[in-house]
């Protein structure tokens, strides 16, 4: 599903350059949940952004589903997260002014679809991460657990390739963040290749295979035998 | 553009801060307002010496005779001269596209004596000869009777029409005009009508005191001959009399004798180059109104953009999520631009609907107190309104074209960090 080869990247502050990443050789397969730690400036939120298509990369190749992500304009890219990828960002970033409904089908008003058809879709996936009732709500009126589970039904709406979660536990408690993981595993069980970004433990233990980045370089590649979630639930 | 969610959209983010979108749509709306009240006032001014001018046929030349000063076949220089009447066939045979050529003579005048009688009455009036075509340069309304026709001048009829002023004086209340006669200068009138004259400017009463007669009449009642004292020449309405006076001046010294270079020896005043540059001043006055009305706009212009860039500022996270969702920037940059352009025209057109109900009000004071000198129903066009949209639309669109500009130069990933 994602083949990156050789990746490297660094930032320009001033008059000296940051090297991030130094040469990064990662694949991953489709329904995997791979968690990608390291302590912070270790480079895994660059990678991320680089993954999502937010981010350029300046040398090596990467891939997704096939097509390889290159010398993309702003209207391309947008094409292509819009397509590809699902985001799930660590403070939620929902809009505030609209309902949980309308912020879940955001991604589906970008791709053209019709205005009943997506209330319907966002109604189902709000449905699916339990907050069906909540739809008219505004995200002022949610708890932090339950706007990150807005935030994955707006992932899921476009129905993209890969999700991609920077710190999708980082800003809520223990007992909300075994739930959100159950989620995402629950998710990741129905197929959805799925890339979390954390540097707890525990989280990263809930997935199926742990890559961890040190100083702008994979240092460990392992498969773990997942821990699930429900059980603390 | 017809979109149901970005029309909810657009009013969303304009309704956040309510009085911050008052307060920038406050100096679109002043612009436009203060556009609508210059250019209302000078229509007004425009209108008010238009009727000044009445229906007087503007495209004519008045042209009367002087002394020579200079010496010519044999003629001595400050020699006195008369136009004749040959002199009106020989233009009228010479210089093509004019449409009258009244020739006239005159009797009394301002602070004359009196000259004629009626009865017991007496007064001091001006009197002139004419043909009936005077009545088309110099419009009047005929208030009773006839005026002046081409069988009184065929049969040297003696007869007259006199003013309103002069039926005032002459007669007593009531009376009846047509048939009596008036005496002037020793010689009877038949008054066969009266008139009212249109143009009311300063010298309104002054010209309800006049009498006029047939030319013909004239003349031989006043041993004037062939001479005539003055011409009103009216052009076509195709030409323009400034173009044509030089060649009828040259026709008249040709035929008097008067040296080709003798700039003086013939007098004329030429009513369309006055009206001319009247009109010319009405020109510029309306640009004067664009031109402080667009400055005065354009000062709420940047307001409404400097608003725009602090939206921008604003929403600079939430814009960083729409790009990570995948929006088009394209579909961004049209957002902003609709807004500040929704923005605009809205507050535009409750400046033109203020400044529209403003002038309803002047007028209103205008009609319960009376005439004002030189200022009548100041109004604006339904060509105005449609400038002043496209002025807002243009101006919307500049507007918001900086701020969108912006917006989409952030990265999705910067923006996404801006907390």
């Amino acid at each position: 599903m994602i083949e990156i080869k050789d990746l490297h990247k660094s930032y320009k502050m001033g008059s000296n350059s940051l090297h991030v990443l130094k040469g990064i050789n990662f694949s991953v397969e489709e329904g995997e949940l791979v968690a990608i730690m390291g302590s912070s400036g270790s480079g895994k939120s660059t990678l991320l952004n680089i993954l999502g298509m937010l981010d350029e990369l300046d040398e090596g190749s990467y891939t997704l589903d096939n097509v390889p992500i290159k010398d993309l304009n702003e209207t391309k890219a947008a094409q292509y997260r819009n397509k590809f990828l699902g985001f799930i960002f660590q403070s939620f970033n929902l809009i505030n002014y609209k309902s949980a409904l309308e912020n879940v089908a955001l991604p589906l008003y970008y791709q053209r679809v019709g205005r009943k058809e997506r209330q319907e879709k966002a109604l189902k996936y709000l449905e699916q991460v339990g907050l069906k009732e909540w739809a008219t709500h505004l995200p002022s009126e949610l708890s932090g657990g339950q706007k990150q589970r807005v935030a994955i039904a707006r992932a899921m709406a476009a129905e993209p390739k890969v999700l991609l979660a920077d710190e999708p536990t980082g800003a809520l408690d223990s007992t909300t963040s075994y739930e959100v993981m159950d989620l995402i595993q629950k998710i990741n069980d129905a197929g959805n290749t799925i890339l979390v970004v954390t540097h707890e433990e525990d989280i990263a233990q809930m997935c199926k295979r742990i890559v961890h980045l040190k100083d702008g370089v994979i240092v460990e590649d392992k498969k773990v035998k997942q821990v699930r979630a429900s059980e603390y639930v | 553009m017809f979109n149901k969610d970005r029309w909810k959209e657009i009013i969303e983010v304009l309704s956040t801060n309510v009085f911050r979108t008052l307060a920038t749509a406050f100096g679109v709306g002043w612009g436009i307002f203060i556009l609508i009240i210059l250019l209302a006032a000078g229509k007004g001014l425009e209108n008010g010496i238009r009727a000044d001018f009445g229906d007087i046929a503007t495209n004519t030349m008045f042209m009367w005779s002087r002394n020579t000063t200079k010496p010519y076949k044999g003629l001595p220089k400050g020699r006195n001269y008369r136009f004749k009447l040959e002199d009106v066939t020989a233009i009228n045979d010479r210089v093509p596209g004019l449409r009258f050529i009244s020739p006239r003579n005159q009797l009394g005048g301002f602070g004359g004596g009196n000259n004629v009688i009626r009865g017991l009455n007496a007064g001091a009036f001006n009197v002139y000869g004419d043909y009936p075509e005077i009545i088309r340069q110099e419009p009047m309304t005929i208030t009773s009777g006839r005026f002046v026709n081409q069988n009184d001048i065929n049969n040297n009829r003696k007869v007259a029409v006199i003013g309103e002023g002069v039926k005032n004086e002459l007669y007593d209340k009531g009376e009846d005009i047509l048939g009596s006669y008036i005496r002037i200068q020793g010689v009877n009138f038949m008054v066969v009508g009266s008139y009212k004259k249109k143009s009311n400017n300063g010298d309104g009463e002054e010209g309800q005191k006049e009498i006029f007669v047939p030319f013909t009449a004239f003349s031989q009642a006043f041993n004037m001959g062939n001479d005539v004292g003055w011409m009103a020449i009216t052009a076509n309405d195709g030409n323009s009399i400034t173009s044509l006076k030089e060649s009828i001046v040259n026709v008249v010294k040709e035929n008097r004798k008067i040296h080709p270079d003798d700039e003086r020896a013939v007098g004329y005043f030429d009513l369309y180059e006055q009206f001319n540059r009247v009109e010319s001043l009405f020109g510029a006055l309306q640009w004067v109104a664009y031109f402080v009305g667009v400055l005065v706009l354009l000062s709420g212009i940047i307001g409404v953009s400097n608003i725009m860039l602090i939206v921008i500022k604003e929403r600079t996270k939430e814009i960083g999520i729409r790009r990570a969702l995948g929006e088009d920037p394209w579909s961004i940059k049209k957002q902003i631009l609709m807004e500040s352009i929704f923005l605009t025209i809205i507050s535009g057109m409750a400046g033109i609907i203020f400044g529209a109900s403003f002038i309803y009000g002047i007028n209103a004071i205008l009609d319960s107190v009376g005439p004002v000198d030189m200022f009548v129903n100041p109004s604006v066009s339904l060509n105005v309104v449609v400038v002043a949209l496209i002025i807002l639309i243009v101006s919307g669109l500049l507007a918001g074209f900086i701020p969108a500009q912006s917006a989409i130069k952030v990265r999705p990933i910067e923006a996404l960090r801006t907390e």
